[in-house]
């Protein structure tokens, strides 16, 4: 399958076929990390702009890279950076391409990585756009079902911040090339946009909407939940209504299906309990570990490594 | 009172009843212009429930003009007028993209921002929707105040 040099930008541009062809990359990336390094991208660079903050995409990234054999540039702080003097996006993008193989770009604006695509001579790759996207996040989160669960006849429930939360964005249109049952689970000031719902009915998933997410637990293979993120909410009282609105805790765990995973794309704050890590159901700390080999097999398959 | 022929200039009929104002603005066309400009609102009409007719005189409408005027009322015909005559008559044709003529109304979609690139929408039909090709935002109603 031809990926060459192929921006990144929505889970929307993915068929089935290709996100099944990275996710079989992944298992080999798995595999040659059991072994330690390799040198498949020697030579190589990825460059790091990230306008946000971000702990995990940006290390995971870096440790891909790394485990590849290749070479990173790091833009650093924005305060460091001709960021600060004004620079546009577009500038950055062009003179950041012509010094690297490709970029992993995290920008608080919607639509970042559509523009920097336009400007990039290189693999622009998003690495989360605002309340947008965050493709690479779905790319580790589909590998975790794959690995700790199943991607076929599924039954999941999306929990907590439907409306900002790009992850779930995401994830929602890639399972929707899977015929996943989806249940969206969540206030009613953080439903999932009318459009994206639009979208997903266009694309025969199958989905419906609750705020009861006790009388879902028994039905679902996978839980995934977010957190109802503070920083996207335009007024600080409205953020306050709902936060704390969903808590796993282990009395909801009760009478779940005996392999039922919990996932959550970290960080958490208040949603899960820390008394739930212990319990066989939680899988978020591996699904941070599926973020490297996830991200290895895009790197490789989009400069253009054949295995 | 009975709307004299107009000797050169553009008849735009069947526009969408109650949208003869917006035309008027999508045209750059106040209270204040000296064009001389005659408006027919909530006309009875055979092929729809009510319609409105601008006439404009001394003017023939630009391209960018008719898109933005497909997109509020996309059964609008234009008829150029040349020394009374009907020059030309056609309807608008609802484009698949529009550039340039519509802001985004998402705050933090990246083209409002003073980045190098212009606005695109893609154009779907029935009912009129807008959408943003870089935050993906879906525009469907008051469209011709985002321009």
């Amino acid at each position: 399958m031809k990926f060459g040099r192929r921006h990144i930008i929505s889970m929307k541009d993915f068929t089935r076929d290709e996100i099944d062809f990275i996710l079989g990359r992944a298992i080999k990336m798995e595999d040659l990390l059991k072994n330690g390094t390799s040198d498949l991208l020697k030579g190589k660079i990825l460059a790091l702009l990230f306008y946000e903050p971000s702990t995990r995409t940006r290390m995971s990234f870096e440790a891909a890279m790394l485990r590849l054999g290749g070479d990173l540039l790091n833009l650093g702080s924005k305060e460091a950076s001709s960021i600060a003097k004004g620079e546009t996006l577009a500038d950055t993008i062009r003179v950041i391409s012509t010094y690297s193989d490709a970029i992993v770009l995290r920008h608080p604006s919607e639509g970042s990585a559509r523009l920097a695509s336009e400007f990039s001579s290189v693999p622009i790759i998003n690495g989360g756009d605002g309340a947008g996207h965050h493709p690479t996040q779905t790319l580790l989160d589909l590998y975790t079902i794959k690995r700790e669960s199943h991607l076929e006849n599924l039954d999941i429930a999306i929990v907590g911040d439907l409306k900002y939360g790009r992850t779930v964005h995401s994830l929602a249109y890639a399972l929707s090339r899977y015929g996943a049952n989806i249940t969206l689970v969540s206030p009613p000031q953080l439903t999932m946009p009318e459009q994206i719902k639009a979208d997903l009915k266009i694309r025969g998933a199958q989905v419906s909407e609750t705020e009861n997410l006790e009388e879902i637990m028994g039905d679902i293979d996978v839980l995934y939940v977010t957190r109802i993120q503070k920083e996207r909410f335009p007024d600080p009282t409205e953020y306050k209504k709902v936060a704390g609105a969903y808590k796993i805790t282990p009395n909801l765990l009760e009478n779940v299906r005996q392999d039922m995973i919990i996932m959550h794309p970290l960080p958490r704050v208040y949603e899960i309990d820390s008394s739930v890590d212990n319990s066989p159901h939680a899988k978020y700390f591996e699904q941070s570990f599926y973020g490297v080999p996830a991200r290895m097999a895009l790197l490789t398959i989009i400069l253009g490594v054949e295995m | 009172m009975r709307v004299r022929p107009i000797r050169d200039g553009t008849v735009i009929d069947h526009i969408m009843g109650g949208q003869a104002m917006n035309v008027l603005k999508i045209l750059g066309i106040k209270g204040t212009s000296s064009a001389v400009v005659s408006v027919a609102m909530n006309v009875p009409s055979k092929t729809q429930e009510s319609k409105d007719i601008v006439k404009i005189e001394n003017r023939e409408l630009e391209q960018k003009e008719v898109d933005k005027i497909s997109l509020i009322s996309p059964n609008a015909t234009i008829n150029i007028i040349r020394n009374y005559e009907v020059a030309d008559k056609h309807r608008v044709e609802l484009p698949d993209m529009v550039e340039g003529m519509v802001k985004c109304v998402n705050p933090n979609c990246i083209s409002n921002t003073n980045e190098p690139i212009i606005s695109k929408f893609q154009v779907k039909k029935d009912p009129i929707r807008l959408r943003c090709l870089y935050c993906e935002h879906v525009i469907t109603e008051n469209i011709a105040e985002l321009y």
